[in-house]
């Protein structure tokens, strides 16, 4: 199972690739993506708005199960990816670069530092 | 959690393996779309041994049969099946269950995993006939073969002629070397195929022979998962989700399988009499989502205004028709085919159109 260096990760099975200094990509994790199966839906009606982390933003949906998605860090949900509307299986063919689900602007860049680093994420799933 | 005799042959190709009813089963193996897929286009094979079987044997073997049961037993003769259910004394259903004619004092009835311990009660309590009944649900290992060439792979592995068998018929054959394999053409699917049971011991040996002579037809284990999102979009009924205790057969659709047969006294006849003259206030229909967004078990079914007429029972996105497809209850008077409703999805409510089904017509 996957799990990429240079990211950061959450309990909930999302991780952030920093893409300035105050904007973060975010997706689910090849580990997420695998216990989930087929997504056949995601949503995200927060594009534009300020959350704070741990709110959630959006949901997923697998064949059987339908998942909140949660804020990892606080800030503004910049963008949604629309691949995802018409093609939410990207995310199970690339969970790390074209699934990526939203872009947040960061209200905090210190709550990164609460993150799991990628050994403490493969520790959580014991990979 | 029991496991099934072929437990070991799942971990092994990969299958992500979930308590289910008691038994540890696989859900997903490559991945339910695809698994959907094969089964649809090609040939697929589910370990459903989990099902329970129960012999009803014994000169009062029918007259057992015909009390609890919906349907009319005694139209069955040597080799042909029966869907039926067996309604609960109040109004709903105890299990929806096959029932197999061996001969005319030998009955084989097929039911849900999850109500094996239920439904042998519920025999038991009401064999005032003295009918022998036996419980071989540990004893029994099932295969269903399903797909548009999952019959060409079954004629492989018998001597007897099973291709232009009918429709919910079946036979006991020579099987992969197995005697006495029970082959029944039936199905939870809608693509074709056949189930087949035979003992514990056989599994392996089955399974192996079915995989090899399945080869040449790109033959996929099946999970659970595709096996919901197959019966879906047939429109079949899940106990448990779709009807219930609480659910009568009349209310769920399945007036085709409750016979008011003269001279067949049978449990909740009257009421189910009085239903079917009647009318019943709600009934169990199928519908579409027109906007995005995916039902699931207990949404609300709403009216334009919001307020609640009914309840989903069972949702998933369609594989095969690429939309959101489910099953609820709703009052009577909105249920025909084209009326607008609403699925309540997470304090929204999304428009739907109840359909007829079954939604995947082939």
């Amino acid at each position: 199972m996957t799990v990429k260096d240079k990211l950061k990760y959450t309990k909930d099975h999302e991780w952030l690739r920093v893409e300035s200094d105050d904007v973060v990509v975010v997706g689910i994790t090849e580990y997420a993506q695998s216990e989930l199966g087929d997504i056949v839906f995601v949503e995200v009606e927060t594009e534009g708005e300020e959350l704070e982390a741990g709110e959630v933003f959006g949901s997923i949906e697998a064949v059987k199960t339908v998942s909140d998605m949660y804020m990892p860090v606080s800030g503004q949900v910049l963008e949604f990816n629309e691949v995802l509307t018409t093609a939410p299986e990207t995310i199970n063919q690339d969970a790390y670069e074209a699934g990526w689900i939203i872009k947040i602007k960061m209200s905090d860049p210190q709550e990164l530092n609460e993150l799991l680093t990628p050994e403490k994420y493969k520790e959580l799933i014991g990979a | 959690m029991k496991n099934t005799a072929l437990i070991n042959f799942h971990k092994e190709l990969g299958g992500k393996i979930v308590p289910f009813a008691g038994f540890n089963m696989p859900v997903q193996f490559e991945g339910v779309n695809i698994e959907h897929e094969t089964v649809r286009k090609g040939v697929g094979v589910f370990d459903v041994s989990h099902m329970g079987e129960i012999w009803i044997k014994g000169p009062k073997a029918l007259d057992l049969i015909q009390y609890v049961s919906s349907n009319d037993a005694s139209k069955l003769f040597d080799g042909k099946v029966q869907y039926a259910c067996f309604p609960n004394g109040k109004g709903g259903i105890v299990d929806d269950f096959l029932v197999y004619r061996i001969d005319a004092e030998t009955y084989l009835l097929v039911i849900n995993a999850s109500n094996i311990q239920k439904d042998l009660a519920w025999l038991q309590t009401n064999n005032k006939f003295g009918a022998e009944i036996y419980d071989a649900s540990d004893e029994i290992s099932q295969l269903a073969i399903q797909g548009p060439l999952a019959m060409q792979v079954v004629q492989k592995l018998t001597d007897t002629a099973v291709e232009d068998m009918k429709y919910y018929s079946f036979q006991k054959v020579n099987f992969a070397g197995v005697k006495d394999v029970i082959l029944s053409i039936t199905g939870y699917t809608g693509s074709g195929g056949c189930e087949i049971y035979f003992a514990n011991e056989d599994a392996a040996t089955i399974w192996k022979a079915v995989f090899e002579a399945g080869q040449e037809f790109g033959i996929k284990p099946i999970g659970l998962a595709a096996r919901d999102t197959l019966r879906l979009e047939m429109g079949f009924c899940l106990y448990g989700n779709d009807i219930d205790d609480t659910t009568s057969p009349i209310e769920a659709g399945l007036g085709w399988i409750t016979k008011f047969t003269e001279g067949k006294d049978f449990i909740d006849k009257d009421f189910l009499l009085k239903q079917k003259n009647e009318g019943v206030s709600r009934r169990l229909v199928g519908f579409e989502l027109v906007e995005k967004g995916i039902p699931r078990k207990d949404y609300k079914i709403c009216d334009v205004a919001g307020n609640q007429i009914g309840i989903v029972t069972s949702g998933t996105m369609s594989p095969s028709l690429k939309i959101p497809i489910g099953m609820g209850y709703v009052n009577n008077d909105l249920a025909k085919a084209d009326t607008e409703i609403f699925i309540e999805v997470r304090n929204k409510l999304l428009k739907a159109k109840i359909v007829k089904t079954p939604f995947y017509k082939g």
